[in-house]
């Protein structure tokens, strides 16, 4: 069997254990991964992810028939080794702070000459569908692993990135009162069998963020930031946050600055 | 070592991070707006604040004090409605669906169903069902340790219809006030902690 195969066939076992674990909560998120490598050991679905991400960042493609490998994510054209860790940033070319989801964007659209339309077609997979943007963030995010989250806020639009994803994450709203602290700002706390995770101290948002982008096993799905925080808003009753925008940014800076220093192991693997 | 410093050294050991940038966004309703759509029923103006939260926004995860505390929960109870006919309990089977069912307003549910309550999200209920969640205290034997004198009736009414009647800034949604439950629901989850037949209650 080649590698892609051998994934196949295994993303498809786990879309199937998948739907049973996403049954009425019966086991703590720990069982459920547990259970998960019982079944498969160590492989992760996620390389199959950043196998087409790898093909699609060295690619040539779009109207100006070039690749990704010409793409600056911070660290210097073509450098991906440690970029992630060291993402959301300033970028000057776009005067604006970025996270590696809307930088993949800018320069899929503006180096490779990919309509935004296009590019922005499918920001999650769903079965057939696939996502060309949660490949290549697997992909660039599985160079940053081992490397230590580095977010110095040092450019003021960092700083003020940091400090409007503060606000939203203690903003109350909806009908339900919820604000992203109402279930993660205490420590060892669940919802139903779902351990929250204490995202407003270092210890916790580092044993978070340093996990995603995440195959999701009760999705058989790769999923990245973007698509956790969408979740989580849409569990506080929210309406749809627009991905890339100055919110879902901010909020992201707000995690990944929590998490400095914490070392990066994504792709993981998620109930 | 002197008791400031054993203080700082505490906080920075176990506190919780200290904030970057502790000014407030100016307008955040505004902001948010700008970055979100409506999603079937999850409409925009959810995003606007009523009284209540934009105090407990403005705290964050502080415990407000006595005089905010007083002014939130003398706002929040004014707001709760006994039941039309006085009786507070409805029917405990119908209460244990609202109290294990967690659709309701998200943008993905169905409008056109019943929401839920969601209570085993927060609360330890029946000592059987062990998948509860602990954002809140344990629920169990609710009845049977507390009777049902018409005062515990009337607070724990309170709390189920509007949380911050009593506990400010509470993480409990206010169901009755914000729609979120019907009349009857409330009764019939009611019964459920109430009812000597509940499973809370054996
Ligand atoms: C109603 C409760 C609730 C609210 C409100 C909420 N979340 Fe979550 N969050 C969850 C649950 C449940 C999980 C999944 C935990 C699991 O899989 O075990 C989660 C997971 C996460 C994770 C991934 C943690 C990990 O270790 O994998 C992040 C990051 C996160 N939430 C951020 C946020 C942010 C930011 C907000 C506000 C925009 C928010 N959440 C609002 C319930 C909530
Ligand atoms: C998001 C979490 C959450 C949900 C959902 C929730 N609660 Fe609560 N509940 C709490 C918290 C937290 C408290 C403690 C009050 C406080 O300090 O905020 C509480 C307190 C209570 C109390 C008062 C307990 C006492 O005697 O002091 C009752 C009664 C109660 N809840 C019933 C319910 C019922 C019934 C439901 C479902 C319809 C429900 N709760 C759903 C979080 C929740």
């Amino acid at each position: 069997m080649s590698v892609q195969d051998r994934y196949i066939s295994l993303v498809a076992a786990c879309t199937l254990l998948g739907a049973s674990l996403s049954l009425p909560a019966e086991q703590t998120s720990e069982e459920a991964i547990a259970e998960y490598h019982a079944m498969f050991g160590d492989e992760n679905p996620a390389e199959l992810w950043q196998l087409r991400g790898e093909e699609l960042w060295k690619t040539p493609r779009g109207s100006r028939q070039v690749s990704l490998e010409a793409c600056d994510l911070g660290k210097g054209p073509g450098v991906i080794a440690g970029a992630y860790a060291e993402l959301p940033r300033w970028f000057e070319d776009t005067g604006k702070v970025q996270d590696l989801e809307s930088r993949l964007v800018t320069c899929m659209t503006n180096l490779q000459g990919l309509p935004e339309s296009e590019v922005l077609a499918v920001k999650f997979g769903d079965g057939e569908q696939k996502s060309e943007l949660e490949a290549i963030t697997a992909y660039v995010a599985a160079a940053s692993r081992g490397s230590r989250i580095t977010i110095p806020l040092d450019h003021a639009a960092e700083k003020a990135a940091y400090a409007l994803g503060e606000s939203v994450f203690f903003y109350r709203a909806g009908p339900h009162d919820f604000a992203c602290a109402t279930c993660h700002s205490e420590s060892g706390k669940r919802i139903r069998l779902q351990t929250l995770p204490q995202l407003t101290t270092s210890e916790g948002a580092q044993a978070a963020y340093t996990r995603w982008p995440a195959y999701r096993v009760s999705q058989g799905e790769l999923r990245t930031m973007e698509w956790r925080l969408q979740d989580c808003l849409r569990q506080q009753r929210l309406p749809q946050l627009t991905y890339g925008s100055d919110v879902a940014i901010g909020l992201t800076m707000y995690l990944a600055r929590n998490a400095n220093g914490g070392e990066m192991a994504a792709p993981s693997i998620k109930r | 070592m002197n008791s400031s410093f054993r203080v700082t050294a505490l906080l920075l050991c176990m506190g919780p991070l200290v904030s970057v940038l502790a000014e407030p966004v100016p307008d955040l309703t505004a902001t948010l707006k700008a970055a979100f759509t409506d999603k079937r029923q999850a409409t925009l103006d959810r995003l606007d604040q009523d009284e209540t939260q934009k105090l407990c926004t403005q705290l964050r995860d502080q415990v407000p004090t006595s005089e905010l505390s007083q002014k939130i929960t003398r706002m929040n109870l004014a707001t709760v409605k006994p039941p039309a006919d006085g009786k507070y309990l409805g029917d405990w089977k119908a209460g244990e669906v609202v109290a294990s069912t967690g659709t309701g307003l998200q943008s993905s549910d169905d409008p056109a169903k019943p929401n839920g309550g969601n209570c085993y999200a927060c609360h330890e209920l029946a000592p059987t069902e062990m998948a509860y969640g602990t954002l809140g205290p344990s629920l169990k034997h609710y009845g049977k340790l507390r009777g049902q004198d018409p005062a515990v009736l009337a607070y724990a009414w309170s709390m189920v219809y509007n949380s911050n009647s009593y506990a400010p800034c509470s993480n409990m949604p206010r169901f009755g006030h914000r729609g979120i439950l019907t009349e009857q629901q409330m009764k019939d989850v009611m019964a459920y902690l109430f009812d000597a037949a509940s499973p809370v209650n054996q």
